[in-house]
């Protein structure tokens, strides 16, 4: 099990596809087999997608058909449900979209800096205790959040940053997010010593190695760093709901349970629009950065 | 090379005569300084982020604790009371179910997709984004509103149900028999990760394996038995692993369908549900960090059984 960011080429040909028999009988078979299997892949493309696409087209239908219609077809499309949506709530759904913004960008930041740093330590540092701290981090990935969030609650609490956006960015800064850190290990390992020592031999410290000749390279394992940070905060609801207070320090997930809880789910067709409205970014980045999501998990093998 | 993969050789590496460690220590005095000042964020992050509260956690498990007063030391009160806890042993038999239905489910329908891809197909790229596409979603708190309109008395299921002739007013999610089985339905909905991780394993597998078998005669079942299996396994391993791990900390999904109440009748309290509404709702901190330490435990012996385990059936081809 190597590491699978660049699969060679041999073995990117089919996993155990029988080289059929060459008589005519035998490449029908084979035909109506690879038939059979893309109609099964599409029915179950269908069934997977089918409930995201419905619940797209009804945010433009008026709420009492939703109720009645199944289908995916749009008679009288309105865009009265995003007016209404956006304003459900005080303040207005552009705000909670703002302050997701903010957090998620000081979380990216934070973790580009710290796990890229704590990486290169580890990738490229030989020190005493390497071994041991490496082997915490890795276990760090798998502990799971209840058991510190009390005490950390406890902590933000005492220093009076409950209700603001500080716990949800600064452990980021402190390179908590320990997959981060672990996804760039993997990198940095890939990338040939040989840079690092003619680094050295033109005079550059451990600083000047990291920031000129890793970082730069670092460039597709920062990429995956930012998107996997961007769609896990954005996401993110535990922690904005323990630390997040007041309305208008909410982030956009809360915002869409607070909408839920106050109109006791009558109003679905405002609600399914500010829904499509908050994962539309997320799809976005799908949508571009698929490529190193996918060669992030591969890398990691961590969702 | 994965997480677990990782931990597994550096156990294996640990074996080393004390003439090549003298040599290793001198060799690593080297970056000593370089090394701790590039690590130094992760180590106050490690410090006071993770194992001081940690620890703050175990102590606090012997206390009564509310936020207000100063902790009072409690002795074993709050394990006490866990053991006649009724509303903990529902959450530990939710969560239980959780787990243990819907992770292999996951997993199971995770590999069988991949394994239909993963023959130089057509069109692999399009239905890998489609697969993908849920899991990317799916944690998500506008899915779980979907969820709770699709599975409501008069959501898309049952319009679905009506429309085949079936005339069904169940609200799935309002329905103590079925409101876990949605939110399990959600997880599986999200195998798409998993399934990733097993398309790049299986790419891993040299053809000649494949070919060599060929030659031999090999049915396409022992093909898949002899070769994929078993080279694929340390992939099965890990994901299983870790989505253990995630589906023990599950919550947001059943907070949003039950709105934040683990209902209808607890049907969908999950552990973390539960230690939410002690901890944060009730400020008895002390009982959630005692529900905190028993959820390390849990899962820490969960995966150590797998790891014991997976000696049995996990094969290594190194």
């Amino acid at each position: 099990m190597t590491s699978t960011i660049a699969p060679a080429p041999t073995t990117r040909e089919p996993a155990g596809a029988p080289r059929a028999t060459p008589g005519r009988r035998g490449r029908t078979a084979s035909r109506i087999r690879s038939v059979i299997k893309h109609v099964l892949l599409i029915a179950c493309s269908l069934l997977m997608i089918y409930p995201l696409l419905w619940m797209l087209i009804s945010s433009f239908r008026p709420t009492n058909t939703i109720f009645r219609t199944p289908g995916l077809w749009l008679h009288d499309a309105t865009l009265a449900n995003y007016g209404h949506g956006w304003h459900a709530l005080s303040p207005t759904f552009g705000h909670y979209l703002i302050n997701s913004g903010i957090v998620v960008l000081g979380a990216i930041i934070g973790n580009v800096m710290s796990c890229s740093l704590a990486a290169y330590a580890f990738a490229r540092l030989k020190f005493r205790g390497r071994t041991l701290w490496f082997t915490i981090m890795l276990l760090s990935i798998m502990l799971p959040i209840h058991v510190v969030v009390v005490p950390q609650y406890i902590i933000f609490n005492n220093l009076g940053w409950v209700n603001t956006f500080i716990p949800l960015i600064l452990p980021k800064f402190l390179a908590t997010d320990a997959f981060f850190v672990f996804l760039a290990v993997q990198f940095i390992r890939g990338i040939p010593k040989d840079l690092d020592e003619a680094a050295r031999i033109d005079g550059c410290g451990h600083w000047g190695t990291f920031s000129r000749v890793i970082l730069p390279l670092m460039v597709p394992a920062i990429a995956t760093t930012v998107i996997f940070t961007f769609i896990w905060t954005w996401g993110d609801f535990f922690t904005a709901l323990i630390y997040l207070t007041s309305p208008e320090k909410y982030t956009t997930p809360i915002a869409l349970r607070q909408f839920l809880d106050a109109t006791s789910g009558s109003d679905w067709g405002a609600m399914f629009a500010m829904s499509i409205v908050s994962l539309l970014p997320v799809f976005l980045i799908f949508l571009f950065g698929q490529r190193y999501l996918i060669k992030g998990i591969a890398t990691t093998g961590i969702k | 090379m994965s997480a677990i993969s990782e931990l597994t050789s550096l156990r294996r590496s640990r074996a080393k005569t004390a003439d090549e460690r003298r040599q290793q220590r001198k060799e690593n005095s080297r970056d000593n300084k370089a090394g701790y000042l590039f690590l130094l964020p992760w180590l106050i992050g490690l410090v006071v982020i993770t194992i001081g509260p940690m620890c703050a956690s175990l102590y606090l498990s012997f206390t009564d604790y509310n936020l207000l007063q100063p902790p009072k030391w409690a002795g074993l009160a709050n394990f006490q009371q866990m053991l006649h806890d009724q509303r903990l042993h529902q959450s530990l038999k939710v969560t239980f179910i959780y787990v243990f239905v819907g992770v292999p489910l996951q997993l199971a329908l995770a590999l069988a997709i991949a394994i239909l891809l993963d023959k130089g197909m057509k069109g692999l790229s399009f239905y890998r984004s489609i697969f993908y596409l849920p899991s990317m979603l799916g944690g998500s708190v506008a899915i779980a509103v979907l969820w709770r309109q699709i599975f409501g008395t008069d959501g898309l299921v049952n319009q679905v149900l009506r429309l085949i002739g079936i005339d069904s007013h169940t609200g799935w999610v309002s329905d103590p028999r079925y409101a876990l089985g949605t939110i399990i339905i959600l997880h599986i909905w999200t195998f798409g990760s998993p399934m990733v991780i097993f398309l790049a394993g299986l790419r891993q597998i040299p053809v000649m394996y494949y070919e060599a078998a060929a030659v031999d005669g090999a049915s396409r079942w022992s093909r898949f038995s002899r070769i994929t299996m078993p080279l694929l396994s340390p992939i099965v391993f890990f994901n299983l692993v870790l989505q253990i791990i995630g589906a023990f900390q599950s919550f947001t999904q059943a907070f949003v369908v039950s709105g934040g109440s683990g209902g209808p009748s607890d049907s969908t309290l999950f552990y973390t549900l539960y230690l939410y509404n002690r901890g944060f709702a009730n400020l008895q901190m002390g009982y959630a960090s005692a529900m905190a330490w028993l959820l390390l435990v849990i899962i820490g012996g969960f995966t150590a059984i797998n790891f014991f385990v997976s000696k049995y059936w996990v094969f290594y081809d190194d």
